[in-house]
């Protein structure tokens, strides 16, 4: 092993403290050494996207993070979306609910990338969702799936916010 | 693929990690990451020591002075992207951040960054060379300032010394009321640019140009100004016509060829990209909206 730094990391509400092999990325550690798979690796370079996690609320991709700069930062993984071990969130509803996904690799990237950019823009065009996933790359259901579940979810998410201030 | 062994330092000033660059062996400098990152991932470098800035806290800022923006050279592209002075102050920016790769990239990668390692499609340097930007970059033997027109020392490589690092970027602000456009072609949105281009008018009373400033980026080794162009244009009410004319001489600049686009199809697209900066330029500075 090489050289080595002591870490704390919060990851989905769970605080890891780790040492860790400084030339790690940060994908590595969370899935290997955290045995977090669900955040998934397609390149390794920064192309596709499936890496794709929240740090500190901003999507990053995981690859082209080193874990020791996670140290101190607050992560958000794809096993810390839904709100609870038997409900799905609203996203995943829509992506269950509209074919968003076929193999489900590129889907971690996918929902990650949405929640941010569905935070920032509630009410999208098709356009705006289209750009917005363009950095993450699907081999299966030609986008078209994952669009309307997008635009779906963006509703979803309105009407559970109205619900909410009602 | 992982990166190779080394040692790791984050430095809390400037000065420590300029300390860090002088007396360390082969050393890479990480900003954002989004270029270097890939770059060890797949061991196309194998530096001994990584000295990281983003422990520095005083080198992300976005700062209006009389006529031109300072911006830290850690500045991340998303705050530029989301920051009302830069909208304001330089439009162009901001239209040409939206071609910054995608927006889990512009999150982290940074402003001093993209120009230090000054990839030939880049936007960040483009716009600086549009804007006669000046880079102050910090050594041992103190601070000193690169006019943007003499920042690239030749293919991704910038005329900052291996002990240096960029602090800070100015970028002249145009009169209120300029013509401004960012303009490219690229298979996806967020590739790499195959060519973008870019233009800055300023124009009297009567729509005649008065002040000009056109690029077009990922033809040479960097960004470059078409002065041929802005001489062409100068003094002339704009049109259709006679932007396409004056951009005819794009077919003729030297070009870089690869498996993607030959040196032929990049000029082409160069004297078609910057007739369109040109014209919506134009149409805007006509407008006057912004
Ligand atoms: S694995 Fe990170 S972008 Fe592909
Ligand atoms: S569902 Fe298979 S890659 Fe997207």
């Amino acid at each position: 092993m090489g050289e080595t730094r002591n870490i704390s990391v919060t990851i989905n509400g769970k605080t890891y403290q780790e040492e860790v092999e400084v030339r790690f990325h940060l994908a590595d550690f969370i899935r290997q050494q955290l045995g977090l798979t669900g955040t998934h690796l397609g390149c390794e370079h920064g192309v596709c996207g499936a890496c794709t996690i929240l740090l500190n609320g901003e999507s990053a991709r995981s690859c082209l993070l080193l874990a020791v700069q996670a140290d101190g930062q607050e992560i958000l993984t794809i096993e810390g979306i839904a709100p609870s071990e038997d409900e799905l969130h609203p996203l995943q509803e829509a992506f269950r609910d509209n074919h968003g996904l076929q193999c489900g690799f590129c889907t971690p990237g996918m929902l990650t990338t949405l929640l941010e950019f569905l935070k920032d823009n509630p009410d999208p065009t098709e356009e705006e969702v289209r750009i917005a996933i363009s950095g993450n790359l699907c081999r299966c259901t030609g986008y078209q799936g994952i669009v309307a579940a997008a635009l779906d979810a963006a509703e979803r998410l309105r009407n559970q916010n109205v619900n909410q201030i009602q | 693929m992982k990166p190779p062994p080394f040692s790791y330092h984050d430095p809390r000033s400037v000065d420590d990690a300029v300390s860090l660059l002088s007396t360390l062996e082969n050393t890479k400098v990480l900003a954002g990451g989004q270029s270097l990152m890939p770059m060890l991932n797949m061991r196309y470098v194998m530096p001994d020591h990584i000295v990281d800035l983003n422990k520095i806290e005083n080198l992300s800022y976005i700062k209006k002075e009389t006529d031109a923006l300072e911006i830290g050279a850690m500045t991340r592209q998303r705050d530029l992207e989301f920051s009302d002075i830069v909208k304001e102050n330089c439009p162009i920016m901001h239209e040409a951040l939206q071609w910054v790769g995608h927006r889990q990239t512009r999150n982290r990668g940074t402003l001093g960054g993209s120009l230090a390692h000054l990839d030939p499609a880049a936007e960040m340097p483009a716009v600086c060379a549009i804007s006669d930007a000046v880079v102050r970059v910090k050594g041992p033997n103190g601070e000193r300032e690169i006019p943007f027109a003499e920042f690239p020392a030749g293919y991704m490589t910038p005329s900052v010394e291996m002990d240096e690092i960029v602090t800070s970027v100015r970028v002249p602000c145009w009169q209120k009321g300029h013509g401004f456009a960012f303009v490219e072609f690229a298979r996806r949105h967020g590739d790499f640019a195959i060519v973008s281009s870019g233009a800055l008018l300023e124009l009297d009373a009567e729509g005649r140009i008065v002040r000009s400033a056109i690029t077009v980026g990922g033809v040479g080794a960097a960004p470059m100004r078409i002065t041929e162009v802005e001489e062409a244009i100068s003094g002339q009410i704009g049109s259709e016509d006679v932007f396409k004319e004056a951009c005819e001489v794009c077919r003729g600049i030297e070009a870089m060829g690869d498996v993607y686009a030959s040196t032929e199809y990049r000029q082409h697209l160069a004297a078609v990209m910057s007739r369109r900066a040109l014209v919506k330029a134009y149409d805007r500075a006509l407008g006057g909206d912004n």
